[in-house]
């Protein structure tokens, strides 16, 4: 670079220009954010000042030393003589006038929003250089054109611009000036943003003539007052026909730039006005324009506009598709590929303030979220399919791009709960993460499922094995739960911490809703009901909780629940190791049906520690044959009575009678055994657990086992081996009695039946009796 | 920890890479580029298109010296590899899966919008931060 020779007033000039430039007080270096201002204010266009920064080696540099900017001011100079760039005009043009500079602090804005907007055609130094300010971009740019039409006379502009000119500078210049930016149209970035609202503000501007003031506090609620003398001026001198080849609303556009034009100066009364503190929120009647473009594009205003269409109507707005993109990302809210109404606007109201320089946010500003309460529609199965993957067991799989066949109306709190929700990701994962349910259901599912293959009832959470009725209570309610208990769990776990996405608690409900739906097709007593679900959903969580504490013996998990053998088939019955003896016990809690409670059977009767129990559950076996009155001649039950006998650790009878005597002489052990075959079959479970598969005998099978039974009962006592045979051979027993009490049980209603018949029969025939 | 997404076949390319630490880098794609492989023989082994969830999961890559890559296969055969160091207290598998899944997730509502297409570098700033945030977990 040749030595730069500077003229006297010239030196004067660019040191007291570096020195504003120098903000740093570094006397060597000028910050680069006042010297592309300062650039900015040279009025040239962006190619020029780029050739200017080439030239005096600022790009080489990185940064403006002094002899850097003092070339870079003579090439300015050079510049706006309309001379050509070149390193050797630097010496050679003589009188050379001074570099004008816009310096008053409007145009700083203005320039600040032209560097913006020429960000995205220059970004080579200058975005480096200078993070637009977003505070800063401010209205001007377009917002302006929001405005309605108050035509103004290019006087008011030629006026505002003439103190734009910098004092050294005669107004014939300025002039000049402009009339190189219209040599360059394509520089015009400036252009663009204007432009850009053209065609969309155009026919609203037309429509709304009057209201210009509606729009004004949005923009200026930006702080530093946004002065668009440099704005409007470059407005009026570019050729509109710049403009019209740019946008099909041709005819508008004069109007448009017009608009502009008067709009930025009506903007400069008003930008010390009120300042509304939500620069995003939408007015009416950009509302109404957006309701209208909607319309072009989706006549039904329930309705969606499909991602391809969008993508057209916003790709004509000329933004980068990277901004575009970015756009759509805050305004889909429900991530569905398709634009509701709201969300429309949202986008469409982004598009805008991008266009008027206005920085994208990185989330959606509250006052454009889309209002699910006032919306007929809210996605909500998206998010369901979404909850579904990250549970991995929920039955949805909608697409994304799938518009949701029925959006649900109202989720009032999720207006709420979406900021929560959007920002809440981590949380949902972290919590199903904790949780870990989904490894603990698995488990579960895995060592339930053979055992109780009748009943589609699979409980994942073991149950404590604690002699309580409030486990019963537990166990019933799990019962319930268990079906959906896999694929919602973890789901109501994670509630409480919004998941992530937004319609968490309404997929809760689907969810909830329909995997109970499908959970229960099999199961017989409990219907999908939602609101059970909820309480077994807080029950369940509650398990969840308390299973990770359940140190107690290895639980297995419960059978089902008594409230199940209403329904119960011969089959379930077999399954359980029950004995009568149990259900007998389970009788007494549910008299007309034969509960198939799961209790330990009677090979509990070897159980070394609760032979007291053995006779507990002997005093209850009892009862049975007491509850088929007058059936004393049932074949197997005599062999019932015959096993039960034999099975009875200390008791030896062969009748009914004696039984019944023995009931009576126990009278105070049908106290007893209420609790204690609860705990009883909760605490030998995990014997019977293993036990489980192996019951499906006949009651063919029975006199066989009897016939084994006598020798049972000896061997208490005797070493392991010899009990567990017993224990074996007993469950064994037990599995068979179960049979045998369901059957009697179907016999006893039988004769129950028979016997009312008879005594109608006998009723009927008394009178004739009497005759 | 580096997570990186792979586009689908044949080209295999890297639609997205983004590493916490930033140093290294180069060996962290190094890394995602071999793996690729042995991505590759996971999914043929696999046989028939298969949706579960859990296929989708591949689970431990391989571990080298210093670190265990973790890899996830989308429907569409985009592939999802994340490095993790081995000196981070070891995450557990259920740990990775729900990384995976998050990312699936956003990488869906990636593709929902209609201005990417696919096949495009990922430059969503929605995305980024996602990504940056569960990475930040992570270490």
């Amino acid at each position: 670079m040749e030595g730069l020779t500077l003229s006297e007033a010239e030196q004067r000039y660019y040191c007291d220009l570096f020195s504003y430039c120098d903000t740093e007080s570094t006397k060597k270096v000028a910050s680069n954010g006042r010297v592309l201002e300062l650039f900015r204010a040279a009025q040239l266009p962006n190619d020029v000042v780029m050739q200017i920064m080439e030239l005096c080696g600022a790009t080489r540099l990185g940064y403006f030393g002094r002899s850097q900017f003092y070339i870079a001011l003579k090439l300015v100079a050079v510049a706006q003589s309309g001379l050509p760039l070149r390193v050797e005009s630097l010496n050679t043009v003589k009188d050379l006038p001074l570099p004008r500079f816009v310096v008053s602090k409007n145009e700083q804005e203005s320039r600040h929003t032209a560097l913006y907007s020429s960000d995205a055609d220059n970004p080579a130094s200058y975005s480096g250089v200078i993070p637009p300010p977003p505070g800063r971009i401010q209205v001007k740019k377009g917002s302006v054109s929001h405005d309605a039409v108050q035509q103004r006379t290019s006087t008011d502009q030629q006026e505002s611009t003439s103190p734009v000119v910098s004092p050294q500078q005669s107004p014939p210049t300025s002039p000049h000036t402009w009339r190189k930016h219209s040599r360059h149209p394509s520089g015009g970035n400036n252009e663009r943003p204007l432009a850009g609202p053209g065609p969309f503000w155009a026919p609203f501007s037309e429509a709304q003539p009057g209201s210009s003031t509606s729009s004004d506090p949005i923009w200026s609620g930006h702080s530093p007052p946004p002065h668009q003398e440099n704005w409007v001026s470059f407005a009026d001198t570019p050729p509109t026909s710049a403009l019209l080849a740019m946008h099909p609303a041709s005819v508008q556009d004069q109007t448009t730039v017009r608009t502009v034009a008067s709009a930025t100066t009506t903007n400069e009364i008003r930008r010390q006005s009120s300042s509304y503190d939500d620069p995003w929120k939408i007015t009416d009647e950009q509302r109404q324009y957006y309701v209208n473009q909607f319309k072009t594009i989706q006549p039904d205003l329930n309705g969606f506009i499909p991602g391809s269409a969008a993508k057209e109507f916003f790709t004509k707005s000329k933004l980068p598709i990277l901004e575009l993109s970015h756009i759509w990302e805050l305004s889909d809210f429900d991530k569905d590929g398709a634009l509701t109404l709201d969300e429309f606007c949202a986008a469409f109201h982004l598009v805008v303030a991008r266009k008027n320089g206005y920085d994208l946010p990185e989330k959606l500003p509250e006052s454009l979220m889309p209002k699910l309460i006032d919306l007929e529609d809210s996605t909500v199965i998206p998010v369901i399919s979404e909850v579904g993957e990250q549970t991995g067991e929920v039955g949805y799989s909608s697409s994304p791009a799938e518009a949701p066949p029925s959006k649900s109306p109202s989720m009032p709190s999720l207006n709420q709960t979406w900021p929560e929700l959007n920002q809440s990701s981590e949380q949902w994962e972290t919590f199903s993460e904790r949780s870990s349910s989904s490894q603990t259901l698995t488990q579960f599912d895995s060592n339930i499922a053979p055992a109780d293959p009748d009943t589609a009832i699979v409980h994942p959470v073991p149950i404590r094995m604690t002699p309580s009725k409030i486990h019963m209570q537990e166990m019933e309610l799990k019962r319930t739960g268990s079906d959906h208990a896999n694929p919602t769990s973890p789901l109501l776990v994670k509630p409480p911490d919004l998941p992530e996405e937004n319609k968490m608690s309404s997929s809760v409900k689907f969810t909830a809703g329909n995997t109970v739906t499908d959970g229960y097709s099999s199961s017989d007593s409990y219907a999908s009901d939602p609101e059970q679900i909820g309480s077994t959903v807080t029950r369940q969580r509650s398990h969840s909780g308390t299973s990770p504490d359940n140190t107690a013996p290895p639980p297995p998990p419960p059978r089902p629940h008594p409230s199940h053998s209403r329904s119960s088939s011969l089959d379930m019955n077999r399954s359980f190791s029950v004995t009568p003896g149990q259900q007998q016990a389970g009788v007494v809690a549910y008299p007309p049906a034969v509960p198939p409670r799961p209790q330990p059977s009677q090979g509990a009767g070897p159980h070394v520690h609760r032979p007291v129990d053995a006779e507990g559950l002997i005093a209850h076996t009892s009862t049975s044959p007491q509850q088929i009155p007058e059936q004393p001649n049932f074949a197997d039950f005599s062999q019932f009575e015959a096993f039960a006998v034999s099975g009875v650790n200390k008791e030896e009878e062969d009748e009914i009678e004696t039984h019944s005597e023995v009931l009576q002489g126990k009278g105070t052990t049908p106290l007893a055994p209420p609790p204690k075959p609860i705990r009883r079959r909760l605490k030998s479970e995990d014997e019977l657990r293993p036990e489980a598969e192996e019951h499906t005998q006949k009651t063919g099978v029975i006199a066989a086992v009897l016939a084994s039974q006598p020798s049972i009962p000896r061997s208490v006592g005797k070493d392991k081996k010899a009990i567990q045979a017993s224990i074996r051979r007993n469950k064994e027993t037990n599995t068979v009695l179960a049979r045998l009490n369901s059957e009697l049980q179907q016999q006893l209603k039988d004769v129950l039946e028979e016997r009312i018949s008879l005594e109608v029969q006998l009723e009927q025939l008394r009178p004739f009796s009497h005759l | 920890v580096l997570v990186s997404i792979i586009s689908s076949p044949p080209q295999n390319y890297p639609l997205y890479i983004r590493s916490v630490p930033t140093e290294n880098e180069l060996k962290f794609h190094y890394t995602v580029h071999t793996s690729l492989d042995v991505v590759d023989e996971k999914i043929s082994a696999m046989g028939k298109a298969l949706v579960d969830q859990r296929e989708l999961y591949l689970g431990l890559l391989y571990p080298t010296e210093d670190y265990k890559v973790y890899g996830y296969v989308t429907n569409s055969k985009v592939k999802f590899v994340m490095v993790v160091d081995s000196s981070n207290t070891a995450l557990r598998d259920n740990e990775i899966r729900s990384m995976f899944r998050k990312l699936h997730n956003s990488y869906t509502d990636i593709m929902c919008n209609p201005f990417y297409n696919p096949g495009d570098r990922i430059h969503s700033r929605a995305f980024d931060n996602m990504v940056n945030s569960m990475m930040m977990q992570v270490c």
